[in-house]
């Protein structure tokens, strides 16, 4: 490199012909490897999507302008300099809980939930700001510690990850408020935070289980993880849709209905199958081999991302991708997981298959960043 | 900004970062194991199973609606009923071409644009799957024959016996019983997900009036069967049957008889009567008139009859009893009197020089009495009663002082809601100096004192307040909580729970003596040839005490266009009257308004026809077998 910079200081003009060819991809900064992940489950999702809606093409078209937006995101996350993204960190992550803030005040909400803002006909949910602004603090602030972090530090972390928290929490919207802390704890995870910490903590959950139980989750909250022990209680309210989803993925075997053949999608009994249960269509439909080839394409999605952070060129970085890809994963996980009853129903989306506009755009740019990391030269 | 910079060893974060990313790793590996697992399980160990299951999705479970609670009146009439009434639904997973579906159906019963639209509508909403959406109410026996005998051909198409609400005293009781109506879109979104639960099955919910009030009581549990139906929604069999429970009754001290006298003696003109029986608070009458038939909101009202109702100058949707805010005029009198007895400020002896008018010292203004020339050279209270002098409670409101006032006036409930059982009551105004800085930002003058002392300047009572302080009169001062609903669920649980409210006393503790005086001259407002409401006493079997009042109408909206016969009309004053009997052992207390009545003996007219009803009933229940 270094030769070839002299070379090229000496004779601007013949360095064209010199240089190490440098590909498309670099240049606009795309990982081929992950846009390619990326590209498959837009596919998948997009087909499942189809069936799921009741082959309602306004859905897909919506969720098709919805990917579009979010590539674009994706495209310009990626340009973007990682010294940029630390220096703005803490303004972006204040601006973020701000707008929480401002939720609680003037949010506009349905049934009991306040969790957007309007702003002139245009409803965003700031919670989402902080899916990204979470994982960007607390790897700014950590990555300028020395690892792994002491006692304050790893203080002043749980803060920066509970004010947003509990705000989210307030609204409420267990699943988001889950996945912000998850963010921002996996951060702090990756930056080498303590095993006595770890395991501190995993102690002091346990011994807290009777009093978030008894003072801090709401009744339905509490019905939703009752419902979850025995669906069979309330066959007619929350246990419906446990039910409905175990048996349409049970019902799919090992090769599935056929598209558009799934009995329980189609005749309507599996409810919220175009959101959050998206994954029992598939499942119904395309059977285990089709589940199989969802996760293989997350694999590549995760796989490739971590192999990113891996090779990332700071702390920042590294604490950045880790973070966000890791994060991604525990989406995917946790949806799967209360789909097929392993899990409370929490309202966490199959990332990138599950309709919904918002979301799809925060995790793309979030793979922009990862990008950004990815193809920061040396 | 970084603690130590020098520090700071980037092979080491590396390493760090680098074995804890394996550690990640071997976790996704574990959980992704787990979720494979699962999905292993479910979909190859109980496949069969689940396909079992699947198939018998067929056996659905249906809700079944509970039959709303019936509301009866005191004597056990039935005043709000459950009718039978057909419905045609559609179920749209059954349904194959919605659109040819309609027209074969336009084809056999009369379709309107209206329940189209509103089928659609109403399927937009949050439903469970396999519901059905009502298309049309009230089907004819011969719609139902055409649709029988077309059913092979019209899957997905259901005709539902369903109870419908039904009021058979129509506009008698719009008021008071309310009514119900279909489950808006926003009510919906308020439900939490147990009454999202208790309303499967059932497509309406009280809207006002007690039916709202008593809404959770009325309901009743859902039931819910597990029925075996073909491919094409058809039942086939009943597996399991849990019966859903009845709402609870309702039974009320509302007399259908009464309210009916009331609503003819007010003779189609604007106004309101209330009675309470005033042992007990409980509301024998409640009448606000023009009304309208509740039965139209009930399966949807058209927008026509809506518009018709609500766009009228005579607001026959308004509940004139609970909501309508008239200044009280000189009824309050009795009252106020009272307080100035009980504050010492005037006795049974002392008198009031009677120019026509009252002069505060020091002002030019003069505060007139109705009665020009006055009533006479020296008026004492039983003939400011009895004639109703305003100069002589100019004075006395003068002398007790606006805090007095406000504190006795605040025994007989004026200036707060009587907390009685139906919703959106207004709690009128009965002013003090705290009110007027709160309200209009103003210091309290000596010129608001005066008006307040005939019911006028700020003072605003509903007709329901104005009851309650003439049942709180009848009941020498222990306020009277009005109420509606005797008691709630089967009939022999019936128990009076009448007296709860009154044993709490008021701390009105006003000597006998002056009770007395108050009493008699408010008889002799009824029963002295000089009282105002003399024109009533003819024929009288029994004690009335009353006092007549009338009120200026004030604030007609400049620029609305009123033809000039209408708008002279309603630029009368309104006559009022409150009263109760018999005086040696009061039952019944009532308050009249007759809007633009002029004569307060309008509303006299209409208390005595009533107050008649109600005791000659009570010496039927008294005479012997």
């Amino acid at each position: 490199m270094s030769r070839a910079g002299d070379f090229k200081r000496r004779m601007p003009e013949a360095s064209s012909h010199l240089r190490r060819p440098v590909s498309l991809s670099q240049r606009l900064h795309m990982d081929l490897p992950l846009l390619l992940g990326l590209f498959l489950v837009t596919a998948y999702g997009l087909f499942v999507l189809y069936s799921a809606s009741g082959q309602d093409w306004h859905y897909v078209k919506r969720q098709a302008i919805f990917f579009c937006i979010a590539y674009g995101a994706m495209f310009v996350a990626a340009q973007i300099r990682l010294n940029t993204y630390r220096y703005w960190a803490p303004w972006f992550y204040a601006m973020g809980v701000g707008l929480l803030v401002l939720v609680i005040f003037f949010g506009v909400g349905a049934k009991g939930a306040q969790r957007w803002l309007s702003l002139g006909g245009f409803r965003f949910q700031p919670a989402e700001v902080l899916k990204l602004a979470m994982p960007l603090m607390v790897a700014a602030y950590l990555s300028q510690r020395i690892l792994p972090p002491n006692f304050k530090h790893v203080f002043v972390t749980l803060v920066l990850v509970s004010i947003p928290t509990l705000l989210i929490m307030k609204q409420p919207d267990l699943g988001t408020s889950i996945l912000v802390a998850t963010s921002g704890l996996l951060a702090l995870f990756f930056a080498g935070l303590r095993w006595r910490y770890i395991f501190g903590a995993v102690g002091l959950l346990l011994a807290s289980v009777w009093p978030i139980w008894n003072f801090v989750l709401h009744t339905y909250q509490q019905q939703r993880i009752l419902t979850l022990f025995n669906p069979e209680a309330d066959k007619l309210g929350s246990g419906w849709n446990i039910i409905q989803s175990k048996t349409a993925i049970g019902s799919g075997g090992l090769e599935g209905k056929g598209w558009l053949n799934g009995t329980q999608s189609q005749l309507n009994f599996l409810p919220e199958s175009h959101t959050d249960f998206i994954i029992a269509v598939l499942a119904e439909e395309h059977g285990l081999l089709g589940v199989l080839y969802l996760f293989a394409i997350y694999a590549l999605i995760i796989g490739r991302g971590l192999w990113l952070a891996f090779n990332a060129q700071d702390t920042f970085g590294r604490l950045l991708a880790g973070s966000i890809v890791f994060t991604f994963f525990i989406y995917v996980f946790v949806n799967v997981g209360m789909v097929s009853g392993l899990l409370p129903v929490v309202g966490v989306p199959l990332p990138l298959v599950s309709h919904g506009g918002t979301s799809i755009v925060t995790l793309m740019a979030g793979f922009g960043i990862v990008m950004a990391i990815g193809t920061k030269k040396k | 900004m970084p603690d130590s910079h020098h520090l700071k060893d980037h092979y080491k974060d590396a390493r760090i970062f680098n074995f804890r990313l394996l550690m990640a790793v071997i976790i996704i590996f574990i959980l992704v194991g787990v979720l494979l697992g699962r999905f292993y399980q479910l979909q190859v160990i109980k496949h069969q199973d689940f396909v079992t299951q699947s198939d018998k999705n067929r056996v659905q479970v249906q809700p079944i609606a509970p039959t709303r609670g019936l509301i009866y009146d005191r004597k056990g009439v039935l005043i709000a009923d459950n009718r039978p009434s057909y419905t045609l639904s559609l179920i749209k997973e059954y349904l194959g071409d919605i659109d040819e579906t309609l027209a074969v159906l336009g084809g056999l019963v009369e379709l309107r644009d209206r329940d189209i639209e509103g089928y659609h509508k109403r399927q937009k909403q949050r439903r469970r799957p396999f519901q059905a959406v009502p298309l049309k109410y009230r089907l004819t026996e011969v719609d139902i024959a055409r649709i029988a005998v077309n059913e092979y051909r019209l899957p997905g198409v259901e005709v539902e016996a369903q109870l419908v609400r039904d009021y058979p005293f129509g506009d008698l009781l719009a008021h008071s019983v309310g009514y119900v109506g279909r489950i808006n879109e926003r009510e919906l979104e308020g439900f939490d997900e147990d009454q999202y639960r208790r309303y499967r099955g059932t497509h309406t919910i009280g809207k006002i009036g007690l039916e709202r009030q008593y809404e959770g009581r009325l309901l009743g549990e859902v039931g819910y069967e597990h029925v075996e139906t073909n491919a094409r929604g058809r039942v086939l069999r009943v597996l399991e049957r849990i019966d859903p429970q009845p709402g609870e009754d309702l039974r009320l001290y509302l007399d259908i008889e009464l309210q009916a006298a009331a609503v003819a003696a007010m003779d189609g003109r604007r106004g309101s009567v209330v009675a309470l029986d005033v042992k007990t608070g409980g509301v024998l009458v409640m009448v606000s008139t023009p009304s309208y038939d509740p039965n139209l909101f009930v399966t949807g009202i058209s927008y026509k009859d809506y518009d018709a109702l609500n766009g009228s100058l005579d607001l026959p949707l308004f509940n004139r009893a609970i909501q309508g805010q008239y200044p009280p005029g000189s009824t309050v009198k009795p009252m106020l009197g009272l307080g100035g007895l009980h504050a010492g400020v005037v006795n049974t002896q002392s008198s009031v020089l009677d120019p026509g008018y009252f002069q505060l010292k020091g002002e030019e203004r003069k505060y007139r009495d109705w009665k020009r020339k006055g009533h006479a050279h020296r008026v004492q209270l039983h003939q400011a009663i009895v004639q109703s002098c305003d100069t002589y409670f100019y004075e006395l409101a003068y002398k007790t002082g606006i805090d007095r006032m406000h504190e006795f006036g605040s025994h007989f409930g004026l200036g707060v809601r009587t907390g009685v059982d139906i919703p959106s009551e207004r709690t009128g105004i009965w002013p003090s100096r705290e009110w007027k800085r709160r309200a209009r930002g103003l210091a309290w003058y000596p010129g608001d004192t005066i008006n307040v002392g005939i019911g006028q300047g700020a003072v605003l009572t509903t007709p329901l307040q104005l009851a309650t302080m003439s049942a709180t009169l009848a009941s020498r001062g222990e306020l009277i909580k009005p109420k509606f609903v005797r008691n709630v669920g089967p009939e022999e649980d019936a128990r009076e729970e009448d007296n709860e409210d009154l044993n709490e006393t008021q701390g009105l503790k006003v000597s006998e003596r002056h009770w007395d005086s108050v009493y008699k001259a408010m008889e002799d407002v009824v029963h002295s040839p000089r009282g105002t409401a003399q024109s009533i006493n003819r024929g009288l079997t029994y004690r009335m005490a009353g006092k007549t009042g009338t009120a200026q109408v004030v604030g007609i909206a400049q620029g609305e266009e009123y033809d000039s016969e209408a708008l002279k009309e309603r630029q009368r004053d309104h006559a009022l009257f409150v009263a109760f009997a018999p005086v040696d052992d009061p039952k019944i207390a009532i308050a009249v308004i007759v809007e633009n009545g002029e004569k307060s003996s309008s509303a006299a007219k209409v208390a005595r026809k009533v107050v008649d009803v109600y005791m000659l009933d009570q010496s039927d229940e008294d005479a012997p077998l």
